[in-house]
This record gives structure tokens, sequence and C-alpha cells, in this order.
């Protein structure tokens, strides 16, 4: 406290203020500086945030200080949710109509993702792995020399993103049948399907072109020949001919990625569209996915407020959630060569993929599509982690630590 | 309450209500819109200082404080405010105060190896949109639990300027590097179930931080936080404890419940700042050390998306490092506003009046990808900057932010006439769909860039050249 002795306190003398920051109780009354010549110091800046005017007049009382540690509860606190997100479930088994080793169940949570304070996460999130049906698909050095051996042959990638990388399910990207590429036939592309369903025994995803057009023709050819595979088709947009393409989904016992561009209304939009054609745990939602440092933020942010939504009775919104975190090849820090201080990119670019996607399955994704071994591990473990039931049996020493 | 759900008026009755304009403001509702917005202090109201005002004062004050307290830690220009959040999700308003990053040395450390840190901390910066990004702090570890030892690194240590973090639980250590640095407000590590109260007694005397830890128990934390509040210890910063791999869930439960107990539950001994401890990655030691790096920065990365204010690290990987910087700095940009430069005409390299005369967006993002472009390529030219209220070109172009009206206008107002002779600008290829109309609106002739900014020296040297023959 400042006392009455004090008066002359010149309000210029700093250590006046830091009095004033720490202390937040002031008696005032006797001082006779002006609160015009006060208010020129009180800049948020010098007092932080700290209660900065202090006019309480009267004494405080000097309370005892305590001689042991007193004794209080925590409360887990408690958060209202009350609706669940949709279970899709993709692939099939024999038994099930479709030829999979086993289905995987996605979505399905009554909590923000790995809130399992609250509840735990019922269905663990899994990761796809990008396969192209393109030889020249451009990808970058770091990943290429991954997959240099099978990149001619989408099956043989699939088979050793599964064995080899542990992918739990394969996305076929069917670039090749892009006008502007090489415009290949629908059944050209669903050879390619039929090629990788039967190098894997895991769910497999359909990626299409991005012509609204084309991508219908092609998805309507694979859909019809795969009856009840529960492939997951990628994707549905606003500007696709949506009753046409919700009605093979349905028919041929599909799933489907209503994809829309990083706006919460636009995705209940095409959902709210979609329902009247398409049973609801057919439908996996995607709101675009930018890279760490090209609109992550966004994209966090607007999957962050799907999933809250979603949980609290939004039910145009409580579907799982895709995300394409291959996107995080897009940010230049992730492939560029940046000189040795930020050196070398083999590890920097996976580290950009791991990072960018795991923020968003801190924000609720439930369905990655991702291409790097080591961030698809990486990531692999994390979510391991996350949901396991183990509990530190230790504390780091980290003070002592010899590093 | 929280932050989200404060409205002007609530705040606009509590101000004198003269409409004196001392504040800056021409009403006192235009004063309670900034305050309400965070953009303003209550002291910037300078009747409101006045004995009268008083239990006013005090409710706003009340109202506008951050549930998490704001800490400070450092002096000078490198000081850092830890915490001062409103909300848990940053949607729902946005975060203030960065995680600070905070980097480990030990007092056994040889003196090579020290300088070599600082150095290290000293000389990280990584340009990204017109913003540097940086590290921020040392936190120095006493592993001999010698005083000497701790005081003499610290010593050399706060030569540097960066705000300190003080770490050992032997107060007596602690004080020993008090005794050179107290001045410096470096925060003081840690008040444990065992020694708080000394610690609390150091913090009162030397009038530093302290950060209360109870790895793992949250009950402990809790009652230690309250009773060193009762001591009289206001500057506390929480250390509910950190561990990857199978610590990894009960990490991310822990920082999750304190921040929704502090902000959501208004618990008055949890509102304070969350520290993470990344760094502990490094407990378990690989062969390969990339691999801590590695977890390290995903750990650091977790933290930094939940709720952490502050964490230390050790890893100096620039390969590591970067990632957990730029996300920092991605979460907390205020969801409000996107980052957007100053609209208008900017110069590069030496530009004559037969320079070319290049369009872009405001974003901060696309303008500096731009901008950089230019500069690798040594362009002499202009850029236009458009407001397209901070949007990127194919966004703005699909939400209708940049139409050719708003080009057209942009090319008049910013009298390009004045710059160059030719009447001739380039767009992006990406805004190519509105090419026509800026033509039709400005009088100018259009040409369409390529995709890509990158692809603009390959570019000028077909088209520019082809079109000045
Ligand atoms: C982040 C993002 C957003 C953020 C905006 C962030 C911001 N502040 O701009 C938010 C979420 C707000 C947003 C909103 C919208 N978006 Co958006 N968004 C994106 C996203 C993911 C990244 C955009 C980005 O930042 N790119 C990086 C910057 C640097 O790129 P850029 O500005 O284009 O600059 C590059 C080039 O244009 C070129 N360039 C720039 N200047 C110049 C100058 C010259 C002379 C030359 C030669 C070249 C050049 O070089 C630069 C570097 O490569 C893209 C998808 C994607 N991955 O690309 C969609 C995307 C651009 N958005 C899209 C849409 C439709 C929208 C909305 C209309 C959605 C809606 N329904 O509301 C709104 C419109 C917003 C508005 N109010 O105007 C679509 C556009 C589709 C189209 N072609 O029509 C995209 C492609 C997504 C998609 N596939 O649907 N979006
Ligand atoms: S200084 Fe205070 S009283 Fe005067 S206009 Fe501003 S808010 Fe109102």
């Amino acid at each position: 406290m400042i006392m009455a002795e004090k008066k002359k306190a010149n309000p210029f003398d700093l250590s006046f203020l830091e009095a004033l920051a720490r202390f937040q109780e002031i008696e005032f009354q006797d001082v006779e500086i002006s609160f015009e010549e006060l208010e020129l110091n009180f800049s948020p800046r010098l007092l932080g945030l700290a209660k900065p005017v202090p006019m309480i007049a009267g004494k405080t009382e000097v309370k005892p200080k305590p001689t042991k540690i007193l004794e209080t509860e925590y409360q887990i606190p408690s958060e209202d949710y009350t609706s669940q997100i949709v279970e899709v479930k993709l692939g099939a088994t024999k038994t099930e109509g479709g030829t999979r080793s086993k289905a995987i169940t996605i979505g399905g949570e009554r909590a923000p993702a790995f809130f399992s304070f609250l509840e735990k996460m019922p269905n663990k999130p899994v990761i796809a792995i990008d396969v192209f049906d393109y030889p020249e698909v451009r990808l970058p050095k770091a990943v290429k020399m991954h997959v240099n051996e099978v990149i001619h042959d989408p099956a043989e990638w699939a088979r050793l993103s599964v064995e080899k990388f542990e992918a739990d399910m394969i996305n076929v990207h069917l670039l090749s049948i892009d006008p502007l590429i090489n415009n290949a036939p629908p059944k050209e592309a669903l050879k390619t399907v039929e090629n990788v369903l039967q190098a894997v025994d895991v769910p497999i995803a359909i990626g299409g072109c991005g012509d609204p057009k084309k991508d219908l023709e092609v998805f309507t050819e694979i859909a019809a020949a795969t009856e009840g595979e529960r492939l997951l088709f990628g994707s549905v947009t606003l500007d696709m001919d949506i009753e046409a393409t919700a009605k093979i989904i349905q028919k041929y016992d599909h799933t489907v990625i209503a994809f829309t561009s990083m706006d919460v209304n636009k995705a209940r939009e095409l959902n709210r569209k979609l329902y009247e054609h398409l049973d609801k745990d057919r439908i996996v939602m995607d709101t675009t996915t930018a890279a760490l440092g090209y609109g992550l933020d966004y994209a966090f942010t607007v999957m962050e407020r799907a999933r809250l939504a979603g949980l609290k009775g939004d039910l145009e919104l409580n579907h799982p959630i895709s995300s394409g975190s291959t996107n995080a090849w897009a940010a230049r820090e992730a492939w560029l060569q940046l000189g040795p201080k930020w050196s070398p990119r083999e590890l920097r670019g996976p580290l950009w993929e791991t990072i960018t996607a795991q923020t968003l399955l801190l924000a609720g994704v439930d369905y990655f599509m991702m291409m790097h071994p080591a961030s698809v591990k990486a990531l692999h473990d994390m979510i391991e982690s996350l949901v396991s039931d183990s509990h530190p049996t230790q504390t780091a020493d980290w003070i002592t630590l010899k590093v | 309450m929280p932050a989200k759900e404060l409205s002007p008026i609530e705040v606009y009755k509590l101000l004198p209500g003269t409409n004196c304009k001392e504040c800056g403001e021409t009403n006192c509702m235009a004063f309670a819109a900034k305050l309400v917005n965070r953009e303003t202090t209550i002291q910037n109201c300078p009747p409101l200082l006045n004995e009268k005002y008083k239990s006013a004062f005090d409710k706003l004050w009340a109202l506008l404080k951050p549930p998490v307290r704001a800490v400070e830690v450092g002096v000078g220009e490198k000081k850092k405010i830890i915490g001062g959040e409103y909300v848990v999700h940053r949607h729902d308003f946005t975060y203030f105060n960065p995680t600070a990053i905070a980097v480990d040395v030990s007092d056994e450390m040889s003196d090579e190896e020290l300088t070599a840190r600082i150095n290290a901390v000293k000389d990280f910066e990584y340009e990204y949109i017109g913003m540097k990004l940086r590290l921020d702090m040392i936190a120095v570890r006493s592993t001999s639990n010698d005083p000497a030892k701790f005081e003499a690194t610290v010593r050399k240590v706060s030569e540097s300027g960066f705000p300190l973090i003080l770490c050992t639980l032997n107060p007596a250590v602690i004080e020993q590097g008090l005794t050179i640095v107290s001045k410096e407000k470096p925060l003081i590590y840690a008040a444990t179930k065992d020694n708080w109260r000394e610690m609390a007694e150091l913090a009162l005397m030397y009038k530093v931080p302290l950060v209360v830890s109870a790895p793992f128990d949250l009950k402990m934390l809790k009652s230690l936080a309250r009773t060193l509040v009762e001591y009289g210890v206001e500057d506390l910063i929480l250390d509910p404890g950190t561990m990857f791999g199978e610590g990894l869930a009960d990490t991310l439960n822990n920082f999750t419940m304190l921040r929704i107990s502090a902000i959501e539950k208004e618990d008055e001994f949890l509102g304070f700042p969350l520290l993470g401890l990344p760094i502990t990655a490094w407990q378990e030691k690989y062969e390969d050390q990339v691999i801590n790096e590695w977890n390290e920065a995903m750990l650091a990365c977790a933290l930094i998306t939940r709720y952490a204010d502050l964490i230390i690290i050790h890893g100096l990987e620039g390969w590591a490092l970067l990632p957990l910087v730029f996300l920092r700095q991605n979460l907390y940009t205020d969801p409000r506003k996107p980052v957007s430069v100053e609209p208008g005409v900017r110069k590069f390299g030496n530009p004559t009046v037969a320079s070319p005369m290049l369009l872009t967006t405001n974003f901060a993002l696309t303008y500096y990808t731009v901008a950089a472009d230019i500069e690798s390529a040594k362009l002499d030219c202009y850029l236009l900057v458009v407001d397209t209220e901070g949007i990127s070109v194919e966004s703005a172009i699909a939400g209708r932010k940049m139409t050719a009206d708003t080009a057209a206008e942009a090319i008049k107002n910013f009298k390009l006439d004045d710059y160059v002779n030719h009447k001739t600008i380039i767009i992006p290829g990406r805004a190519a769909r509105i090419s026509g109309e800026i033509e039709e609106l400005s009088g100018w002739k259009v040409l369409v860039g390529p995709l890509d900014s990158s692809g603009l020296p390959k570019f000028l040297e077909s088209s520019w050249k082809t079109k000045s023959s």
C-alpha cells in the first residue's frame, strides 16, 4: 500500500506505477496529485492489465497468511452437449455385402474432440492415404521419394500404403478423368478402382477430379459396379447435380463427402439438400482444409464451430468431419529450400503436414486424407495416445534433466 | 461474465454519459463499443477516474477484466504478457497474448554451449506476412543445485535482455538467482506442495510472478493456488504437468478443464495462465535426436492449440520450430478481422513510366507472397493494392469483395496515370473473370497474369516485352 507519507509521490516515478500495478488497491484519499496528472501515466502498456485505479477508500484488512495448504476440491467442469455426431460406417465385409476384411466407423461423439474428461472418443479418427491414378501428378520431393516405385500403379501404391505405411483406408484420386488432363472414360476409372479393391482389403474412398459433370458420370459408373462396398465418394459439392449424386450413393449403398468452402452456412445448405435423398449416416462433411500458414486458422475455426454446433443441437452439422490435410503441401514452407537454418526440408515438410492435421484433429476431424508416411505415422501415434486410458505413472523431472 | 456475452449497452450504462470526448471517441457509446471489443481500457476515460465514479469504475473493472489473469514477465521491450485471455474458443472473440515460447539453458552448460543457445534464441527470426516470428524468453534450469553456479549462469543469460524463468525447486538456489535479476522481473518456477511457503515469500519479497506446480493433480494445483492467493501472491501461473505419449491424454484434458474452469465457471483460484512443458519430450532420449525434436514440436503445437499461455522448449532446430511459430501466429490472429495491409500503390526496384503496373488484393498473405516473388525476381514495377477487406484474390472474386467496380475505382483513386504512361494493368490469373469489365469501366487495357505470382518473371519476359514493342 502507498501510505499517507507517500503523498508527495512523483507520478512519473516508475516504482510508483509499479506499486499501482502490483497492489491494485491503494489509499488515494490523501494523495495530493490530481487525477489529470495521474492519468498521463495510466498507460495500459506500463500497467499491463492489472487493476489500474485505486480509489478504494477505507482500510483493507490484513488477513493472516495461511500456514498450511488450504485444501480445495477441484470439480471437473460439466458442459451441455445435447446431441451426438452421427456415426458413418465406411466399407463393408462379406457378410455386410462388400469385400473388405473389416468396416470402419467414424463419428459418434457426444463431446468435443478428446475432451475425454467428459466422454471417451467412441471411434478413433482414421487416416486414408492418397493414391493417384496419374503418374505425372505433382508431388513434393519429400513424398515422391517414398512412392517412386509404385507411382505408375495405383493398386501397388495402395498396397504399399496399407502394408508399409499403415493406412487405415485408401483414397484413390481419379485425376486422369479430368477433362483437362486425360479425360479418361468412366470404364477406365472403374478398372482402377477394381484393381485397388483387389490389392487391399481396407475400406476405399474415391476422389473425383473436381469437374461437377464428369465426377457424377464416373461416380455413377463406379457406384453401380461396386454396390454394397460402402465406398466413400469425394465429393459432392453445391455446384453438382446434388439430387442425382445423392441418389446413386443411396441406391448402391455407399457414403459421400459433402464438400463446401469454409463456411458453416454452405455446409448446412449442402447437407440439407442431401437429406432429401440420402440417409444422414451416409454423409461425412468437409469444410475445406487450408495449410498451416495459409489459412489454417480459418479451417480450424470453421471446423471447431461446426463441431460445437453439431454437439449443441444443430442437426444440420452433426456429421463426422473430413480433412484433406495433404493440402499442407500447398504451403511454400512445406517444400521450399529455405537455407540451412530451416533445413532439412525432408523433415520440415512432413512435420508441416503433421501439424496441419494434428491441429484439425483437435478441432474435431474424424477422417484424414494424408500423404507423407512419416506424417501418417506421427498422427496415428498421437491418436493412439489421445484415446488411450493410460495415465502417467511418474512425472517428468525436466528441471534437472541432462540434455 | 464470458466476454462474448458482454454488450456495449451494459458497459455504456456505467460510463459517465457526458459525451465529453476526452477519450478521443465521439461519445460514450463509441467508447463502450471499443471497451467491449477490448480495443481500449477504462483508464482512457479520464472522468471515470474521479472519486464519484468509484463504484462504476469498480464494476467496469470487474466486467472487463480477463478471466485468465494477465501476468507480466520481464521488463522493457522484450517484456511478455502471459495469459490475459477471455474465451475458450477463438471464434467466440479472439485470443490476445500469443503463447510465449521460452528456450531452456542449464547451469551446467559450458560457456560455449550457453552462448550458442542464447544466440540461437536471439537470431531466430522468420518473416511471415510482414511480421517477424520470434522466440521470447529463456528458462534457466538448475541441474547443479548449486547456488553459485546458478547465479553465474543467470548473470550471463540476463545480459541477453530476454525475460527469464528461473527453474529449480530449491528456494535457496532461486533466491541466489533473484539477487541478480529481481529488477528484471523474472518468473520463478515453482511453488509445490513441499516448498510453497518459501517460494511465496520469495515472490512477495522480490515482487516476481510465480509458477504453481502440481503435475497431474488438479486438486492439489487448485489448493496451492488458493493458498498462494490468500498468502498475497497475485501473479501466478499454473503448471498442471505435461507429458508426451502415455501422459498426453491427461495433459490435454487438464489444460482444457482448467481453461473451462477459469473462463466458463469463473473459478477464482484457477483464473491464471497455463504453463506447458514440451521440454518433457526429451525425458526419453532417442538415439536419433530428430525424434525428440519432432515429438517436442508436436507436443508444443498441441499445447498451443489447447490453451497453453507459456511453453518451455529445448530443441532449437529450425525445421521443427517453424511450424510451431506459424501455428501460434495463425491461432492468435483476430478472427474478427483478416490480417491486411494498407491499400495503395507500392514501388518495387526502380520503375519508370514504362514499367509494368500490377494489381493484387490487400490480404496480408496475398500481398506479402506477391511482394516476395517480385523482390526475389528483382523486378522493377508498381503494384496496386486494392482494398478487398483483407480477402485473398480467389475468395475476393468469388465473394465479390473485388469486383470490376472496386478495381476500376482503385485505378482512378490511386491515380495510376501519375505512375505509368501505358495505361495497362496486369491482374492475377485468378481474377481473369473480371478482366473485360475492368477494361470497360476504367479505360485501361488489362493483361491477365499467371495464376501464381511466382510465374510473374516468366510472364513479363514474354508478355511485357511483346506489349511494349
Ligand atoms: C482461406 C480461404 C478463405 C478465407 C479467406 C481468407 C482471406 N482472408 O482471404 C475465408 C474463409 C474467409 C474464405 C471465404 C470465401 N471463400 Co475462400 N478460400 C480460402 C482458401 C482455402 C485459401 C485462399 C488463400 O488464402 N490463398 C492464398 C493466397 C496467397 O492466394 P491468392 O490471394 O489467390 O494469391 C495468389 C494468386 O492469386 C497469385 N496472385 C496474387 N496477386 C497477384 C497479382 C498478379 C499480378 C499475379 C500475376 C498473380 C497474383 O499469386 C498468389 C500466390 O500464389 C481457398 C482454397 C485454396 N486452398 O486455395 C478458398 C477459395 C479461394 N474460397 C472460395 C470461396 C468460394 C469463398 C467464399 C465465396 C465462400 C462463401 N461461400 O462465402 C468466401 C468469400 C469471402 C468474401 N467475403 O469475399 C473458393 C473460390 C472458388 C472459385 N474459384 O470461385 C476457393 C478456391 C475454395 C473452393 N475450392 O471452393 N475463403
Ligand atoms: S471520456 Fe468518458 S465520459 Fe467522456 S466521452 Fe469518453 S467515455 Fe464518455
